[in-house]
């Protein structure tokens, strides 16, 4: 039965009629149907046909991930081609929590490396931190720095460990350790300013920055270009496999002017002393060593140092995070007195032949202060020649006092004391060398005529870095001509091998006008060494070439005026004895090395500094330190600092590079020994 | 006389050899309609093995579901079309007191309530609906003269209105939509006068504001969502965003079977099931989407054809109605999933993934065939 029954009045229906009725609504059914694929077809053409490169690009930003690739960080080479940075492989435990499964499991797992890999309480700490804050299928470091045992212990059982994997990266190294540490520095990790500061694009896939040294100032040229893996990732961000590679440029191999062996003897000659030495190739201002005493290890920086130690470091009462050579400000004492004597000539206040009496202390009119030679019983009549040969003060006091403190401040600065030298390593500082006006502006306060005398030997005021003084001493080697200093000797490309060398930057020539004064100076400073009674006799008398050269004593602990006479450096408190200086350059005739060498609470700069200027001159100049060596073989006097062997030093860098060592037999040249120690020197200058 | 009746073949004895279309008609099944089914829902099942990330599994499910639809529609073609005038409405009566059920013990899935569970299977109510609706309509519509009288317009009004509330209320608008436009293009081809059609839309108009307070509050956001899918890339745009990057990324020609990225990497949700058209868009771009589209407009032409052929009114306004809320199905999936419709749960037919849709649909076409199959011979 059907539910619907016709009714009597619809029972008559005019069949024709409804089924034409009906084909005409069919045809508009049809009509809009067709009004709607239209509407359809249009819109899949506009999005299909016309807007497809717009959506093509979106499906492809939805699904590709640009994985930046960090370029491998440039070698850093001495001028011998001995490796002072590299990278090396190192091992890192890398753990994927999502192939671990539940927060037991990771547990459990931590617990099963244990017996494999030595884990720390930090390490796992920082793994769990890590976990928390990445997603759950990227693998997060647990442990870096693996031992090759390590890895070998893990590889055995390694199917104990779902999850977990050990990748090999690369490390920064650097085999000298602490003897360069400030010279080379170290990269650390880049903290959030750094990445602000610079461009964020060229640091891309980088976790590690140059934080100090050359590290820090060659940081662009070592850093190289990143590259870029495009990684396809689905919608989770889970990448699935690599598109397309793009391949970044390794950062660039730096030779430096630096000679491992000469820095590597300079570091022992210092011994336990702090302080610095630093010894310039005047004839282009390469840098050949740069030591600051104490050194640190630079291995603790990278990969982060943990707060701890650098906390140990930093409150270090010894300071060894300082690099002396270029930021430890110091009075140069007497080693001022060499240019001196240059601004008395060139100014015309005295002549080579003026001669003070000294008497051991002096007075300026008007004045009962007594200013004092170090040497208490006097000089007596001293030239020039015998005024820096046997470091007067009151030669220099008087000299000081004819020039005035304003030439003296022309004088000094134009040999760069006082001044940033614009060596290419990071933080130097500039020091000072007063002046009226400086000390208008910084004391509000007159200039006294008693602080022209004390400026005049290298007290008072005058703050100077080692690095200052070695540069003032290449000028004078040189004659006024002077070269900024400089590490970095040239820059080889990783890829071409294309080596291109730093050409020295020529400073202002210091134009004397009477070039004689050159040689008057520079035959006193070569009589410092060369004649009885020069401060540097010891070391000079030995020496198979001319050295000319200055010590100096800077007084740390003022001297009271009632005391006549100075305690004997020996038995005052370490940290009030004298620092000891030295600067000098040789062969005096043909200049080939500048050193200056500061020893902080040295005591004399004669017999501290002067001997480790020596060993130093003698590493660059004969290859070999004879200084006391002299009755030992050759051979057997040879330093052989802990050279590791590097790549290959391509043979454009080695004719660079080659420079004639002396070769005459040195035994002949030296003295012999039963040559009369009288010249000895009565007493130390200071 | 009456062997010729049941044996259409026999109607043109100068055809000596009956063909293959010939013997399936004599079994009541359209060669026609089925080729074209069982293209478009080969294409279903290739596309799925794209779409659901490689997997066999689905694809051999949606083979059944279609085989098992095949079967259906095959059994209900064999009955005659008067036993289902007869027959259905009364289901249909059946129907809404289910759906009452369902209204008041039904199971939740998703958030809605739409599943009876009968214990051995969890039913449907509102997808049986689909085809009880223009049935029952069609065959009210037969009983009455046509073009419908006033009263007549009010009846079939409450006949699409009360089952359409109850379903729009699980909340299933998708569905509601479906059968009200099943029940209404029934009245539509019965001869609704213009002036009640125009009528009808003015009111809708002038009560959108009405109907825009009643709706639930993801109904709007998708509304909203439709004018501006930019505004909220990450939230309510998310997914039609996706899909349209996914077909404009497809281009002219595609990017190849099993090539595309959007769904392949997830980036399109739904992409199975509602979405499956952006995954086929976009593999196959614009030159496979006309081909879709021509085999869909092939059908719903056929369907046409058949209600031209008809024989009596139930049977025209049943068959044109089928065609027509075929026609619907197509055109609501398709407009949502390229942005011009807000997102309602229409899947694609034979395509998207999913049970009782195609088994339905299916259902569907085998009463076309019984339409189509079981002319009589009448004197002109």
């Amino acid at each position: 039965m059907a539910l619907f029954g016709k009714r009597r009045r619809d029972a008559l229906k005019n069949v024709h009629a409804e089924r034409d009725a009906f084909l005409r609504r069919a045809g508009v059914a049809v009509l809009f149907c067709f009004v709607g694929v239209v509407v359809l077809v249009a819109r899949l053409v506009d999005l299909q046909i016309v807007e497809h490169e717009h959506y093509q690009t979106r499906a492809d930003e939805n699904r590709m991930r640009v994985t930046p690739v960090a370029p491998v960080r440039g070698l850093i080479y001495d001028r011998n081609g001995s490796l002072l940075a590299q990278n090396q492989p190192a091992f890192v435990l890398e753990v994927t929590p999502e192939q671990v499964g539940s927060r037991e499991a990771m547990d459990k797992l931590l617990a099963r490396l244990q017996h494999v890999i030595t884990l720390t309480d930090a390490d796992v700490t920082r793994f769990k931190d890590r976990v928390r804050k990445s997603p759950r299928y990227r693998g997060v470091p647990l442990r870096s720095n693996l031992t090759m045992e390590e890895v070998a212990r893990y590889e055995i059982d390694r199917y104990q460990f779902p999850g977990v994997e050990i990748n090999a990266g690369l490390t920064r190294n650097y085999p000298f350790g602490a003897s360069a540490a400030h010279l080379v520095g170290y990269v650390g990790g880049i903290s959030e300013e750094e990445l602000r500061a610079a461009n964020e694009s060229q640091f891309l896939g980088l976790t590690q920055i140059g934080k100090n040294g050359v590290e820090k100032s060659q940081e662009d040229l070592l850093r190289g270009e990143p590259g870029a893996k495009i990684i396809e990732a689905n919608a989770y961000g889970r990448p699935l496999r690599e598109l397309d590679y793009r391949r970044g440029y390794p950062g660039r191999n730096l030779y430096l002017s630096i000679d491992t062996k000469v820095q590597a003897v300079a570091e022992q000659a210092m011994g336990n002393f702090l302080g610095s030495v630093v010894a310039l190739d005047p004839r282009n201002g390469e840098v050949i060593a740069m030591v600051s005493k104490p050194g640190f290890d630079p291995q603790l920086f990278v990969g982060g140092i943990d707060n701890g130690t650098y906390q140990t470091l930093l409150n270090d009462p010894q300071r060894p995070l300082f690099n002396r050579s270029l930021q430890g400000l110091y009075p140069p004492g007497s080693t001022v007195k060499p240019a001196m004597a240059l601004a008395g000539l060139e100014y015309g206040v005295v002549t080579p032949e003026h001669t003070e009496y000294c008497r051991g202390e002096m007075t300026l009119p008007g004045s009962s202060r007594k200013y004092r030679c170090w040497r208490r019983s006097g000089h007596g009549a001293v030239d020039m020649l015998e005024g820096v040969k046997r470091s007067c003060d009151i030669y220099f006091y008087n000299l000081a006092t004819m020039l005035g403190i304003d030439r003296m401040h022309e004088a000094m600065t134009g040999f760069g004391l006082g001044h940033v030298t614009g060596v290419d390593l990071p933080l130097e500082k500039g020091g000072l060398y007063p002046s009226r006006e400086w000390k208008r502006k910084a004391r509000r306060e007159n200039w006294y005529p008693g602080e022209t005398l004390n400026t005049g030997i290298g007290q008072g005021y005058v703050l100077v870095t080692p690095l200052q003084l070695a540069q003032m001493t290449a000028r004078i080697a040189m004659r006024g001509d002077g070269y900024k200093p400089h590490v970095l000797h040239a820059i080889e490309d990783p890829i071409t091998r294309k080596l291109s060398e730093i050409q020295p930057e020529p400073l202002p020539k210091i134009d004397l006008k009477d070039n004689a004064n050159w040689d008057t100076v520079i035959a006193a400073m070569e009589a410092v060494t060369q004649e009885p009674g020069g401060t540097a006799y010891a070391i000079g008398r030995s020496a198979p070439y001319r050295i000319a050269a200055k010590t100096g004593s800077a007084q740390v602990a003022g001297l009271r005026q009632d005391e006549v006479r100075a305690p004997k450096q020996e038995d005052m408190p370490l940290r009030l004895r004298d620092h000891a200086l030295f600067i000098a350059f040789a062969p005096a005739e043909a200049p080939r090395i500048a050193v200056a060498v500061m020893a902080e609470h040295g005591g004399h700069g004669a017999s501290i500094a002067a001997p480790i200027a020596r060993q130093v001159m003698d590493q660059y100049l004969l290859g070999y330190v004879l200084y006391g060596n002299e009755n030992a073989t050759e051979a057997s006097s040879r330093v052989t600092p802990s050279i590791v062997p590097g790549l290959p030093v391509p043979p454009e860098l080695q004719q660079m590079l080659q420079k004639p060592v002396p070769s005459g037999a040195p035994a002949a040249a030296a003295p012999t020994p039963d040559a009369p120690d009288a010249a000895a020197p009565e007493e130390e200058d200071r | 006389m009456i062997a010729d009746v049941l044996h259409p073949m026999r109607k043109r004895p100068d055809k000596p050899e009956p063909g293959f279309a010939d013997w399936l008609e004599s079994w009541h099944i359209d060669i026609w309609l089925l080729l074209l089914l069982l293209a478009v829902a080969g294409i279903g099942i290739f596309i799925q093995y794209s779409a659901s990330g490689h997997s066999i599994d689905g694809v051999i499910s949606q083979a059944q579901r279609v085989g098992l639809g095949l079967v259906v529609m095959a059994v209900i073609a064999q009955a005659p079309p008067d036993l289902y005038r007869t027959v259905v409405p009364w289901a249909y009566l059946g129907t809404i007191v289910l759906l009452v059920l369902v209204e008041l013990l039904g199971d939740h899935a998703k958030g809605a309530q739409r599943w009876l569970d009968l214990g051995i299977i969890r039913f449907q109510p509102s997808e049986f609906m689909k085809l009880a609706m223009p049935t029952t309509i069609a065959a009210f519509l037969h009983t009455r003269r046509l073009p419908p009288t006033l009263l007549t317009i009010l009846v079939t009004l409450a006949l699409i209105g009360l089952p359409s509330a109850l379903i729009a209320k699980q909340p299933d608008l998708g569905t509601a939509l479906l059968i009200v436009a099943a029940g209404g293009f029934a009245l539509f081809l019965g001869g609704l006068q213009w002036r009640w059609i125009i009528g009808a839309l003015l009111a809708i108009g002038a009560a959108a504001p009405i109907l825009w307070e009643q709706l639930q509050d993801y109904q709007r956001q998708r509304i909203l969502t439709l004018l501006d899918p930019e505004s909220d890339p990450l939230g309510a745009g998310y997914h039609i965003t996706q899909s349209m990057i996914a077909i404009g990324s497809g281009g002219a020609f595609g990017k190849g079977w099993l090539n595309g990225t959007q769904a392949k990497l997830d980036f399109l949700p739904e992409a199975h099931t509602d979405f499956i058209f952006a995954v086929y868009s976009e593999e196959l771009g614009f030159i496979g989407v006309m081909l879709l589209l021509v085999l869909y407009l092939a059908i719903v032409g056929r369907c046409l054809w058949i209600a031209a052929r008809a024989q009596d009114t139930f049977q025209r306004l049943l068959a044109g109605s089928l065609g027509m809320t075929f026609f619907i199905y197509v055109f609501i999936n398709i407009g949502m999933v390229i942005g011009l419709l807000p997102v309602v749960g229409v899947p694609l037919p034979l395509v998207s993934y999913g049970g009782t849709s195609a088994v339905s649909l299916l259902a569907s076409f085998g009463i076309l065939m019984s339409i189509h199959t079981h002319r009589k011979l009448l004197a002109n």
